[in-house]
């Protein structure tokens, strides 16, 4: 799905990333970790065409994202779900519109008023908060939010990114369920953190590989975690 | 953004969907209204003017190419003959198509403005005039003036060239001013709108940038700009062609008598054109803001 080939990637002065190879296969289930700074989200980024590599070749979906226009890549994006740490809405919009958004922006307009949409919304838990506007949702329901988002348009990877970042143990616990959730419909999941018990409580769950950035290479961790 | 059928639908018909994703924008939005309206207001007086300027420097250039005048100036026992003399000279000159001395009536009318129509006219040496038609081809005033200047001594021929000329020369330069007039207009409105548009855009950096992350496209995410603000450039640029319209039909007319000016106003089919106006606003308002968006989305992931 997502396929990273001696990918490297420097911001201005040094490089952040070097020789990484990365394959996302379908119904995979990755964790991304390493210390703040070390190149998560680039990497992240990389994977879903925000950023281009320096060096190396990143295939999404099996093209390769230099030979991709702007509307290429606005394509892969419907087929990627991501959600961000500080995630952003469109704040005049309702958590409802928010969450069919995707749905809107690619015409498909009579999906975002259908049924499903209601469904999705008691599955992250935001069925009374429906007509609230973003800025009114605490940091866990604006996360919940944006999974929905992420995965209205039944994207066949999820990217998040610290989702549980600004939220507490409990709510992090839920997020997660619904990613392991969502992996166990086959969709592929990367989740970068720095979380490690949030790590350790998902692999009771899920066959998890944990890859570690560190010394700008990628590393797959070993089962101590 | 291509500017196909498919966009110019979009821009026109509309998604009321698409139109949800840019925020409200109370403030900026009457601003540009009112610029929009403004503009198109003194963009009809531009027009008047031009329109006006052009059917004078025409009037000018054409009634009174054609015609001239001679004026013989003699004792009152010379002035029958030396008239009789004249007008045979014209009989047999090239490019003029007729040729009459006026009247007595005729020259007291002429002189009625300033001496009153009580005057007795063949008690003062009023010189007498000889209207002189040229036809298409026009006349050799310069031949004509030796001929006059052997045969009739009194005789000046005034062939309207001395005073003709600089004023359609003004009337002309004025139509030109006019139109320039009209084109720092819809410059103005294109500078105006695409700052609205860049202020617009920037302060939106937010709501582009999650639209690009869910899969939105550049066209999708101009469109919704391009519509707001061509809109907006439209109706306010039919509300001031409307109110520049009315003031004009306001203006008192002037009669064709007094109608040296012949008026600010429009005549007949040109109260159409003021019409393309909003159209033309509405056209700079798209390409402005096009441009502005295509700009600022190449800036982002």
């Amino acid at each position: 799905m997502i396929d990273l080939e001696n990918v490297a990637y420097s911001y201005g002065g040094g490089e952040l990333l070097s020789d990484i190879s990365l394959k996302l296969a379908p119904g995979s289930f990755h964790f991304l970790t390493g210390p703040s700074g070390a190149g998560k989200t680039t990497l992240m980024k990389l994977c879903y065409g925000a950023l281009l590599p320096t060096a190396g070749h990143v295939r999404l979906f099996g093209a390769d994202v230099r030979g991709l226009d702007r509307d290429d890549i606005a394509v892969v994006r419907r087929r990627v779900g991501v959600v961000h740490q500080d995630v952003q809405f469109l704040n005049h919009l309702s958590v409802t519109d928010n969450i069919a958004l995707p749905l809107t922006v690619s015409g498909r307009h009579a999906e975002a008023a259908g049924g499903d949409l209601g469904e999705l919304l008691s599955w992250v838990g935001l069925t009374n908060r429906a007509d609230a506007l973003p800025p009114e949702l605490s940091g866990g329901e604006r996360q919940r939010a944006a999974l929905a988002r992420a995965v209205i348009m039944s994207p066949d990877v999820v990217l998040a990114d610290e989702p549980t970042g600004n939220i507490d143990w409990d709510m992090s616990q839920r997020l997660l369920t619904l990613l392991i959730e969502l992996n166990k419909m086959g969709k592929t999941v990367l989740i970068a953190t720095h979380d490690l018990s949030l790590i350790r409580a998902t692999k009771a769950h899920v066959q998890a590989r944990v890859l570690r950035i560190t010394n700008r290479r990628i590393q797959l961790a070993g089962a101590d975690l | 953004m291509k500017l196909d059928m498919t966009s110019l639908r979009a821009l026109f018909v509309g998604d009321r969907h698409a139109d949800r994703v840019v925020p409200p924008s109370g403030f900026t939005a009457q601003l540009t209204l009112f610029a929009a309206a403004a503009m198109a207001f003194l963009a009809v007086f531009a027009l008047a003017l031009s329109l006006a300027a052009g059917r004078l420097a025409e009037r000018w250039g054409d009634e009174l190419a054609r015609s001239a005048t001679i004026r013989i100036v003699a004792p009152l026992d010379q002035r029958v003959a030396q008239t009789e003399a004249a007008l045979r000279i014209l009989e047999t000159t090239r490019g003029v198509a007729s040729s009459r001395a006026l009247s007595d009536a005729e020259q007291q009318e002429l002189l009625a403005p300033w001496f009153g129509s009580e005057l007795a006219l063949d008690t003062l040496p009023v010189p007498r005039l000889i209207e002189v038609i040229e036809d298409a081809d026009g006349m050799d005033p310069a031949g004509l003036r030796l001929r006059l200047a052997a045969e009739v001594p009194g005789a000046v021929l005034d062939d309207h060239s001395r005073w003709r000329e600089p004023l359609v020369k003004a009337a002309s330069r004025l139509r030109l001013l006019g139109w320039v007039a009209i084109v720092l207009i819809g410059a103005a409105v294109a500078a105006m709108i695409t700052l609205a548009a860049h202020a617009a855009l920037a302060a939106n950096a937010q709501v582009i940038g999650v639209l690009r992350l869910i899969g939105a496209t550049d066209d999708y995410i101009a469109l919704a700009f391009i519509r707001r603000f061509t809109l907006r450039a439209l109706s306010g640029a039919v509300a001031g062609t409307v109110l520049g319209m009315i003031a004009m039909m306001l203006l008192p007319s002037t009669s064709e008598v007094g109608g040296f000016l012949t008026g600010l106003g429009f005549r007949g089919a040109h109260w159409l054109l003021p019409l393309c106006i909003p159209l033309l606003a509405g056209g700079v308002a798209f390409l402005a803001t096009r441009g502005a968006a295509k700009r600022t989305l190449r800036e982002l992931a």
